[in-house]
């Protein structure tokens, strides 16, 4: 009997290896046939992020259905999209990487959240690769890697724009901030939030929960008996639908602020049909551009795959905008390098100025987007939908 | 004799291995147009640099679980203390205020990288000897932080039986995790931020004055370090006090009536298996090029301790085997399920994100159920009996 | 005030959600010396067949269900993961629970597609209330009623049945009992079967509660449920469910203290820091049994 087992099991395996040795043999044979250009898709579809990540590869596969041809030097090539799935943990997202430089990719986008993006950064580095970060919002991601450009606001600006909101618009003088402990894009908010805010003469408390908690209501109801005026809680997607629920069945009555992860329409379903008063700053706000909302909702409408990524319905969301701009940004990359060379792409990069639907798009010498505005919406609770409450820029700080 | 002639072709072993990753990693400076699997950029080396660290770690956790009996979880936690520490000590003067940004810098203004580079100066030759040094001092260091903490917990936790010692040491490493994590804390550890910058095995490379490599060593580190560590393990298994390791785990009763202290043998394998955890962890920060707490959480023990067992409970070489088997197929061959594949016009079924995980903890749980020894059971691969068993003129006795 | 109230309230719905997980956890533990680190996961995994089946049946229908195929995947899991290795080391079958873990877990983001899922509201307990000027909602108060009863009738069953009372021989010596004819194999799968019920129970009350479910949603309320079952001493029901609750009490005063301290992080450090002084201290737990070493 074991040995039966045995043997089957070896079997298997055979044919794994096989199978696995075949995409990446076929990877090399079509990455040298000329008329295609592969651009590495670097995202988490699996793993805490994986709501955020799908949402952005949304944008990407629209975006390259709408325009799946470029043209440069004269010659017409196909796009195409290669994906690595980096698991949204640190210790995954370096065989992802390498993964996708061993598919012969001319550049790569991505990632949604920061952690990965910098464990994969040192590999894309190493093999000269360009990587352009779509919504990873850390400091530290561009900083000290000079192959990492990304088109998104940072988180100091992100916490600038809220702390602000804050003021301008509650007259807040207290502020609750509640990120996971450990992760370093709540806890980085939360620091940038609470310089600005207690600049401004404010006062922050600033609290942290541990990872996979579920139980958030100590944390809220400390909130409201240390009289904070706003909630700040930049979390991930599963913690702040999480705290949604919680809110609203403790009919807290405190306004809620989030960062740009807390747009999506998971969040949104949750303070549905309730009384809660939730503020999110993102990168975009539906009916920015009718062409492009129209575009997508027709195409997560048609297709079923796509509309579960998107979480069963057609809100769209910023980071599905983002990807959708930064694959243009990478075609605009491609045809001012003139060829699908990896090296004259990186060095394309910088000079690249697109208008995207997500406003316009140009890079600093760090790598950085040149970005002032950031969109502030409210959850609309009577029909589950956003509002733009205001465009804000930054105190210029 | 016959031990003698073993380890001699042990040794000759390891070399030629050394000397093949070393090959391998540059086959592209000689030959062009290699197929994509073998050129610097492929998978393949970042797998081979993962299973080369893990393999130290999982040798690691063997010498504690298999050799000695000890049922510990805490694999993650000293890990952790290793990859910090390497990362505080190398951080480089300069970078840290960068690193450290949300806490305007380190506390620890000193690197010692910086150091050597001091004495040797920062380029050429000099340069190389100093991070050579720096990078040695640091995971000596890295293993040592571990191992003493090793040494604070043994006296209360050792003293606990099998799943009690299992979840005591879980409870640890989750506690250090906390700590780590902790904002309070960011002046050192720059909270949940994590620490990068510091040298890793890139560094390693040896380029020109224009940066073009000429001889990739990136591969060929991690196998050194980690087979250095695990040729002392074995040494130590083969020792006196691996032959009491061996007793305790076999019989404590026994051992202790044959004269064995049980405590400060437990103590010993304990802080040993931890010191080379935090060298183990320490080459972790280095493959994934940063420090942060969050990667090191009860799920990496788990792995870790899967490889054990699939490798096979008190076989080193078996742990080592099961490493790269074990890191290829999750990381690398296996990543083909993950998106939609046709073959011919037809789609395959069911495979989407996900899929590949799904079929990994199946391919797992069949090696557990079937193969409740492992790959390996508790033997060890000899050269000299792969020599006999692949030679066809000799014929095996039964 | 109202403060401490709200934080005592939801310490003890959480304890009383610890408390009906690591029942499963004792009585395995008791009868097979086994940390089914699976349970943690059987428990998520029943809350997304809730998510599941409401989305198509009613609430009443629906609720039965899930508790019915709990019981199935339970029992499952014992027979193909635990049975065949009987006979193998302990630690090769605590290994085959850690992979059952993962497997549950990576199935269910395989299933789920790796989104968080939203538990559905659950007539009545999903409703608000109004204790002492604090709002909560209805399961808060009713689940240390129902685990109150729950663990009652759970005592009868195992101190005046037939399968009680070969539950307690089996747990006081595994090969004695077999040599006095009691069938094993179907002891430990009655075992197998309560505690995954109660787990399916406790996943209805704690997702009500807690709407949100990640594949990883159960890890850590599992692991909690086990410290707790160690607390109270291994293989005793009060002891598991009263440590429950001391442990969700703790947890969330340390949540609760003021953030000027900034502690709340270590509100699981802190139940692990518990875990390992008791097991320095009373290693047998608050109630359980002196084991004595057998030469």
């Amino acid at each position: 009997m074991k040995k039966i087992i045995a043997l089957l099991m070896a079997g298997a395996m055979t044919v794994l290896t096989a199978c696995a040795a075949a995409p990446a043999g076929g990877a090399a044979a079509s990455g040298s046939s000329s008329d295609t250009i592969r651009i590495g898709v670097f995202e988490p579809s699996t793993g805490d992020s994986a709501s955020g990540g799908k949402k952005e590869i949304l944008g990407m596969q629209y975006a390259n259905s709408e325009t799946p041809t470029v043209e440069v030097g004269g010659k017409t090539y196909n796009v195409e999209l290669v994906m690595a799935d980096n698991g949204s943990s640190a210790d995954k997202a370096p065989s992802a990487a390498s993964e996708l430089v061993g598919k012969d990719v001319a550049l790569v986008l991505g990632s949604y959240g920061s952690g990965v993006s910098m464990a994969g950064g040192p590999k894309f580095e190493e093999a000269g690769l360009a990587a352009i970060g779509v919504t990873c919002t850390n400091p530290n991601v561009t900083a000290g890697n000079d192959y990492y450009f990304r088109i998104c606001f940072l988180d100091n600006f992100q916490a600038d724009v809220l702390a602000n909101f804050a003021i301008d618009k509650f007259s807040a003088k207290k502020a609750y901030c509640l990120g996971e402990n450990g992760n370093e894009y709540d806890q980085g908010l939360c620091v940038f939030f609470k310089q600005v805010f207690e600049a401004a003469g404010g006062e922050v408390i600033t609290d942290s929960f541990p990872t996979n908690n579920s139980d958030f209501t100590s944390y809220l109801n400390k909130a409201k008996s240390e009289g904070a005026d706003v909630i700040f809680t930049p979390v991930s997607i599963a913690y702040a639908k999480q705290i949604m629920e919680q809110a609203a069945s403790l009919d807290i009555g405190i306004p809620f602020l989030g960062s740009d992860t807390l747009d999506d329409n998971m969040v949104l379903e949750a303070t549905q049909g309730t009384n809660l008063q939730l503020f999110v700053s993102t990168f975009y706000q539906e009916g920015g551009s009718e062409k492009f909302d129209k575009g997508i909702k027709d195409y997560i409408n048609s297709n079923s795959a796509a509309m579960t990524a998107n979480g069963g319905n057609d809100t769209i969301a910023a980071v599905t905008a983002m990807g959708y701009d930064a694959y243009y940004v990478a075609l605009e990359a491609i045809k001012a390098a003139g060829s699908p060379d990896k090296a004259a792409i990186k060095a394309a990069i910088p000079g690249v100025k697109w208008d995207g639907v997500s406003g316009s798009i140009a890079f600093d010498e760090i790598g950085d987007a040149v970005r002032d505005t950031a969109y502030i919406k409210t959850a609309d609770t009577a029909s589950g939908t956003w509002a733009l409450e205001k465009v804000q820029t930054g105190s210029g700080k | 004799m016959v031990q003698k002639k073993r380890s001699y072709t042990a040794l000759i072993g390891i070399t030629v291995l050394l000397l093949f990753v070393i090959l391998l990693e540059n086959l592209g400076n000689f030959i062009p147009g290699l197929p994509q699997v073998l050129t610097p950029t492929s998978p393949l080396f970042t797998v081979l640099k993962k299973a080369a660290v893990y393999s130290l770690v999982a040798v690691s956790m063997n010498l504690l679980n298999g050799f000695t009996g000890l049922f510990s979880l805490g694999q993650a936690g000293f890990m952790l203390l290793g990859a910090y520490t390497y990362a505080i000590l190398t951080v480089p003067t300069a970078q840290k205020e960068q690193v450290y940004y949300l806490f305007e810098g380190c506390a620890f203004d000193f690197s010692l990288v910086d150091m050597f580079e001091g004495i040797f100066g920062n380029h050429g030759a000099g340069g190389a000897i100093a991070m050579i040094l720096a990078c040695l001092l640091a995971l000596i260091l890295a293993g040592c932080v571990a191992g003493f903490f090793a040494y604070l917990i043994g006296f209360p936790v050792l003293r606990l039986k099998s799943d009690y010692l299992a979840i005591a040491t879980l409870g640890f490493a989750e506690i250090l995790r906390a700590i780590f994590q902790w904002q309070k804390l960011g002046k050192v550890t720059n909270g949940a931020n994590m620490i990068k910058g510091f040298p890793t095995f890139t560094n390693f490379n040896i380029t020109d004055s224009s940066g073009a490599v000429i001889l990739r060593l990136s591969t060929f580190v991690p196998f050194l370090i980690s087979s250095l560590c695990i040729v002392v393990i074995v040494l130590l298994i083969n020792s006196s006090y691996g032959r009491a390791f061996k007793s305790i785990r076999d019989d404590e009763v026994a051992a202790e009536a044959m004269g064995i202290s049980l405590f400060k043998h437990k103590m010993l394998s304990f802080v040993i298996s931890s010191f080379f955890a935090g060298v183990g962890g320490a080459l972790f920060a280095m493959y994934v090029a940063n420090a942060q707490a969050k990667a090191f959480t009860s799920v990496m023990t788990y792995e870790i301790l899967l490889i054990v067992v699939i490798g096979g409970i008190g076989s080193v070489s078996g742990s080592v085997l099961a490493t790269f088997l074990y890191v290829a197929c999750s990381e690398w061959w296996l990543r083909f399920l993950d998106s939609e594949q046709y073959i011919g016009n037809i789609k395959v079924p069911l495979l989407r994100n996900g899929f590949r995980m799904v079929v990994f903890s199946v391919v797992i749980m069949v090696i557990v159920l079937f193969f409740s020894q492992g790959i390996m059971g508790n033997r060890e691969i000899s050269l000299g009996a792969l020599i006999r068993k692949f030679s066809p003129k000799k014929e095996r006795k039964q | 005030m109202e403060y401490v109230i709200s934080v005592l309230l939801s310490g003890i719905s959480v304890g009383g959600q610890y408390a009906l997980i690591a029942i499963g956890y004792t009585l395995v533990y008791g009868i097979l010396r086994l940390i089914n680190f699976a349970h943690g996961d059987v428990f998520m995994v029943a809350g997304l067949m809730g998510i599941y089946f409401t989305a198509t049946l009613p609430v009443t229908a629906s609720v039965p269900l899930v508790i019915f195929l709990t019981v199935v995947l339970g029992f499952t899991i014992e027979r193909a993961a635990y049975k065949p290795l009987r006979g193998a080391p302990r630690m090769s079958v605590m290994i085959s629970a850690i992979g059952v873990s993962y497997l549950l877990q990576n199935t269910a983001t395989y299933v789920t597609g790796g989104q968080p899922m939203t538990y559905p509201v659950i007539p009545f307990l999903s409703d608000t209330v109004n204790v002492a000027g604090t709002q909560t909602k209805w399961v808060v108060i009713i689940t240390p009623f129902l685990v109150l009863i729950l663990v009652f009738a759970l005592s009868l069953l195992i101190g005046r049945t037939k399968v009680g009372m070969a539950m307690r021989a089996v747990s006081k010596d595994f090969e004695t009992s077999r040599l006095m004819g009691i069938k094993i194999n179907s002891v430990i799968s009655v075992t197998f079967i309560i505690g995954s019920a109660l787990a399916a129970v406790g996943s209805v009350l704690f997702f009500t509660n807690y709407p949100a479910i990640t594949p990883t949603a159960g890890a850590m309320p599992g692991l909690k449920a086990f410290v707790a079952a160690v607390f109270g001493g291994i293989g005793s029901i009060p002891g598991a469910v009263i440590g429950a609750f001391l442990i969700g009490i703790c947890e969330t005063i340390i949540k609760g203290l003021p953030s000027s301290w900034d502690v709340s992080v270590f509100s699981d450090a802190f139940t692990f820091a518990l875990l390992i002084i008791i097991l320095i201290f009373k290693p047998q737990g608050l109630f359980g049994e002196a084991a004595t070493d057998k030469v």
